[in-house]
């Protein structure tokens, strides 16, 4: 139980998607000027997070790791190389199949959500939480929790840098650090602040 | 070369530069700076799949029904990513291993996803190959300056040469450890803009809740 603690600690803090490792950076800049749209689209990434980590998981062990094709007569088989391709085309089936069951059955949940899900096909902290995934091969387990993780704390930057944006947009900057320039140094000020976690474990 | 290819290579540099004005690309721009050599070979990766990934799909787009183009464009990106990856794995692997994850998410940078929308399924294939590696050049020209700057202040060399000799060799330069750390592409990244800005008026944003003037109306005149 406190291994998967620590790994979700260090999944939000340590390793902050946005603040640390850099990814799903153009959303995080693009739809963090109001905190309404960054908490819809900070709980859709956690969503699609805990189900693409563990799925594309289970395809890279029973389907794509050398060896995985044992049970089909296949034990020399090693298609890692195809990788790339199906994690993509997973995280983009999923999103898709989401809207449509959000569609269908949680109205108002797609009408709150569904203009970002979209969107997340091509945020790279998704894709990158998938090949961190493989990369550090995590169990089944491990990976629902690093899925969980990794999305709770891209959300929790996201909905925090929109905070300071609201109230950045009052103050007279100089002009040509206006809006994007600002923001890139607001995101640094607050990745200084995301340092102090590192070291942090349970 | 003709006038107008040569706009279409030239103009993704500077004017319409990728990351510092459409703000796309940005991930790796920031992860992968910390030494000069890891940010060339992933500017070549790069440039090599926009170009690559605007060719084919330029060649594709008239046969290309329009509801599922986003599928057909994301299997060839990923394809022309996962050829990239197998070449670096075999000839530089020392380097594909500080890249990590990230040669994997040139799928999802932005830049590759943008210009195919944007450029090559209006255009004819030889212009979208030039568009693609104009906008390669001018995501690697933004790299190279942030990745040489880290690696200069930060630990003192230059692809691995030393130019400023640090403390802990005798030398007298005290490195910036801060340069090798997270924030410090983000804060780069912010003054680049800045300057690229001050250089292109037209670039400002506008400003939503402009200051009003310190005098009152009637104390100006």
């Amino acid at each position: 139980m406190e291994h998967y603690l620590s790994l979700l600690v260090s999944a939000i803090f340590v390793e902050n998607m946005a603040l640390m490792l850099f990814l799903g950076m153009c959303t995080f800049l693009a739809v963090s000027k109001k905190v309404d749209t960054a908490i819809g689209l900070g709980i859709a990434v956690v969503v699609v997070q805990v189900i693409t980590v563990p799925v594309n998981n289970l395809i890279f062990n029973y389907l794509l790791k050398d060896g995985a094709l044992a049970w089909a007569g296949l034990p020399d088989m090693d298609l890692s190389f195809l990788g790339f391709l199906c994690y993509i085309g997973v995280i983009a089936g999923i999103v898709q199949i989401l809207e449509m069951f959000l569609d269908k059955f949680v109205p108002a949940l797609y009408n709150a959500l569904g203009i970002f899900l979209p969107l997340i096909t091509v945020n790279c902290a998704i894709m990158g939480a998938s090949l961190f995934m493989v990369e550090r091969s995590y169990t089944f387990p491990e990976s629902v929790v690093y899925g969980l993780g990794a999305g709770i704390g891209w959300a929790l930057a996201i909905v925090l840098l929109a905070g300071i944006r609201e109230k950045l947009k009052y103050s007279d900057v100089p002009q040509g650090l206006r809006g994007l320039g600002i923001t890139f140094i607001t995101t640094g000020l607050m990745s200084l602040g995301f340092m102090s976690f590192s070291g942090l474990t349970l | 070369m003709s006038e107008m290819s040569k706009t279409i290579l030239i103009k993704p540099i500077f004017k319409e530069n990728p990351i510092a004005l459409q703000i796309l690309g940005v991930c790796s721009a920031l992860a992968v700076t910390t030494s000069l050599q890891v940010t060339l070979v992933m500017c070549v990766a790069l440039t090599t799949v926009v170009a690559f990934s605007n060719l084919f799909i330029s060649m594709l787009r008239n046969n290309m029904p329009g509801s599922i183009r986003i599928i057909i464009q994301m299997t060839v990106i990923a394809s022309l990513v996962i050829l990239v990856d197998q070449v670096l794995k075999a000839f530089a692997y020392e380097t594909s291993k500080q890249l990590s994850v990230f040669v994997g998410l040139i799928i999802t940078n932005c830049i590759v996803m943008g210009r195919a929308e944007a450029f090559a399924m209006k255009n004819p294939p030889i212009p979208s190959f030039l568009d693609g590696i104009g906008n390669g050049l001018g995501y690697s020209l933004v790299l190279i300056v942030v990745g040489t700057l880290r690696e200069l202040f930060g630990s003192g060399s230059l692809l691995g040469f030393t130019i400023l000799p640090t403390v802990a060799n005798g030398g007298w330069y005290q490195p910036n450890g801060l340069m090798l750390l997270a924030p410090s592409a983000f804060f780069i990244i912010g003054f680049f803009i800045w300057i690229l800005r001050e250089r292109n008026a037209e670039q400002i944003e506008k400003n939503d809740y402009p200051m009003s003037a310190h005098t009152a109306e009637k104390g100006a005149h």
